[in-house]
């Protein structure tokens, strides 16, 4: 008998034995703590520490106006941590929900944008911007140069699950299964395709790549924020509403669809939403592995499979983790930093690995 | 009135369901028997809307299936398919309480928190409210999926109207105790005035439930009507090619089959 098996037997002498609606609220209260706290000790924490005082009041006076602009504690918070929290926050929060949604939408727990080939697709555009950047004349450059590389990932992003969602579409009905195998052979051609471009790179450009590909949110300026924010922003507030439709879809389309879903529609909604908030996401920090997949893993044994407050949990969660390595990307070879693809990475798999092997009997795929 | 049409299906350019006319109508229990392949499943499909057929129509109270809304159609009809996979950790309690979603949000909190419960009770599993679906056996996950069925049924009856319950090989997983409060709970809802239809394998339990008997072979409906009528050994022999005799229940009329070998001569 599992912990899990232990704590639900004790349930079950409740009146609602099964019923996890309140046990996932209060997690989603405690959670919201935790990305408060998390957020703002990311402000305090760097390369120059401050104390959490001291932090605090650069950023009340920054966000007053107050004339202490000019002081350093007052440029690094507000110009230099606040817009790579907030970055920080919302790409986090971005992954773990569209994890959630994939999951839901493909009825598999394994499932990840960057399984279906989103995440390499955009990874092509950005290999493709820097090693042809320089070869096209400057014309050719409809933004400017910084906003070049993000802007050409999320287009990237957004190209391959809508080439993904036309090759498993016919007569109207995407199958899930043509869409989940389509997006390997398109995310093997994306990084063929990557392989071959940094193969004719020189060696600036393969060190620009190799960083970028790892995922950093170093970049993070209150200009970029904004420019990606709007996309992750608008997933994050319309994907809860798919919350109880999601539910249904587990059970199978068909079994979705005698239950009142319209399946075809919320496919394709949440197939937008995910590249939304996946583009969105990839293009402000690069493509950063397991947020998407073992957040939602690991809430969904504790409160359950059900949507509504599992979005709400895993967006919370993922924004909390990916704020917390950015900490430690930054702080741990300070003065110079880890790409947090690499902490994501060195602390989550050997936390699935450990998961996977505790709750295997429930890991019915 | 639940009214198909002419209905044909063509499936890899075979045709699974040859043109059929039929009516589904309140307070009835159909049971439709015949061999794998017949195109029973396929019949079940193009009633409940999950595919459109090639030919004809399906039309619930005079309004083709395609043309309700899908939210206006759960709360009319639910759907018990024939297996269900659940690759996530719900709790029993979670898998009947999706059934809820056909109420919509209108559905009254108070009767949100109470159907499931109710519903699981109806299958004898309210005990088993806080496990995990997965560790149950197959035929206890069987019964929490008739369990959703009727949380479905429950929680659509705010429309008032005449409501039906398909279940597709709903016994195929359970003990004969099982097996018959499940189609006890089949029979007692079509009692009060719901249009059930089950697809069975077992000619003797259909027998003793069925109100109407729909027995199909080759895409076709070979015999349809009370169980007493349809049941003769000929039908049986040539549709299931056994060899058996048919006998009744001293005191009623219903029939039941003894099968003794496998390709029967006629």
């Amino acid at each position: 008998m599992t912990t899990a098996d232990a704590t639900l037997a004790a349930e079950a002498r409740s009146a609602r034995a099964g019923d996890r609606r309140a046990r996932a609220r209060l997690v989603v209260a405690a959670l919201a703590v935790l990305v408060a706290v998390t957020g703002f000790l990311s402000l305090a924490v760097g390369a120059t520490g401050f104390t959490p005082g001291t932090a605090a009041r650069a950023l009340l006076a920054g966000l007053s106006g107050a004339d202490t602009a000019g002081t350093l504690a007052n440029v690094i918070v507000m110009e230099i941590r606040l817009p790579r929290t907030l970055l920080g926050l919302l790409v986090g929060a971005g992954l773990a929900m569209s994890g959630v949604v994939m999951q839901g939408l493909f009825r598999n727990p394994l499932a990840d944008p960057a399984l279906v080939g989103v995440s390499s697709g955009a990874a092509l555009a950005a290999v493709m911007i820097i090693v042809a950047g320089g070869l096209l004349p400057s014309a050719f450059a409809v933004l400017p140069q910084p906003f070049m590389l993000p802007a050409a990932a999320f287009a990237g992003g957004l190209a391959t699950t809508i080439a993904l969602y036309r090759i498993a579409t016919r007569n109207g009905r995407t199958s899930v299964a043509t869409m989940l195998l389509a997006g390997i052979a398109l995310g093997a051609l994306s990084g063929a395709l990557t392989g071959l471009a940094i193969y004719a790179s020189d060696d600036q450009q393969l060190r620009d790549f190799t960083f970028w590909s790892l995922g950093s949110l170093a970049g993070g300026t209150l200009q970029k924020a904004a420019l990606t924010a709007p996309f992750i922003l608008a997933a994050l507030l319309a994907i809860p509403y798919l919350g109880d439709r999601l539910d249904g879809l587990l059970l199978g389309e068909a079994e979705a669809g005698h239950l009142g879903v319209e399946v075809q529609i919320l496919k394709r909604v949440a197939i937008g939403l995910v590249a939304l908030a996946v583009g969105g996401a990839v293009a402000a920090a690069g493509p950063i592995g397991f947020i998407g997949i073992v957040v939602p893993h690991l809430l969904r044994l504790v409160i359950g499979p059900r949507h509504r407050n599992l979005l709400l949990a895993s967006a919370l969660l993922g924004a909390a983790l990916l704020v917390g390595a950015d900490m430690v990307a930054r702080t741990v070879v300070a003065p110079a930093e880890l790409p947090i693809g690499i902490v994501t990475a060195i602390l989550g798999a050997p936390f699935f690995l450990w998961l996977l092997l505790r709750q295997r009997a429930l890991l019915d795929v | 009135m639940l009214d198909a049409r002419d209905i044909s299906v063509t499936l890899g350019g075979r045709q699974v369901l040859s043109p059929m006319t039929l009516s589904l109508g309140p307070g009835t229990f159909t049971v439709v028997v015949g061999p794998n392949g017949a195109g029973k499943s396929t019949l079940f499909k193009a009633l409940t809307g999950e595919i459109a057929p090639d030919g004809g129509t399906v039309q619930l109270d005079g309004t083709p299936l395609d043309e309700w809304p899908r939210d206006r159609l759960a709360r009319r009809r639910a759907v018990l398919p024939q297996a269900s996979h659940l690759a996530f950790p719900f709790t029993v309690y979670e898998v009947a309480a999706l059934g809820l979603m056909a109420g919509g949000s209108s559905l009254p909190p108070a009767l949100r928190d109470r159907l499931p419960m109710e519903a699981l009770e109806r299958v004898g599993l309210d005990t088993h409210a806080g496990r995990f679906y997965q560790h149950l056996s197959g035929g206890e996950q069987q019964r929490v999926q008739i369990a959703r069925v009727f949380c479905q049924l429950d929680a659509g009856r705010s429309d008032g109207a005449q409501q039906y319950l398909f279940l597709d090989e709903p016994i195929s997983s359970l003990d004969l105790n099982h097996q018959m409060a499940t189609l006890d709970l089949a029979r007692e809802a079509a009692r009060d005035g719901l249009g059930a239809v089950a697809i069975l394998h077992d000619l003797n339990l259909a027998s003793l439930y069925a109100d109407r008997l729909i027995v199909m072979a080759d895409g076709r409906i070979v015999a349809d009507g009370p169980p007493a009528d349809v049941l003769t050994t000929e039908i049986v022999r040539s549709v299931f090619k056994v060899g058996l005799t048919l006998n009744h229940v001293p005191e009623g009329t219903r029939p039941f089959a003894l099968p003794h070998s496998v390709g029967a001569a006629p």
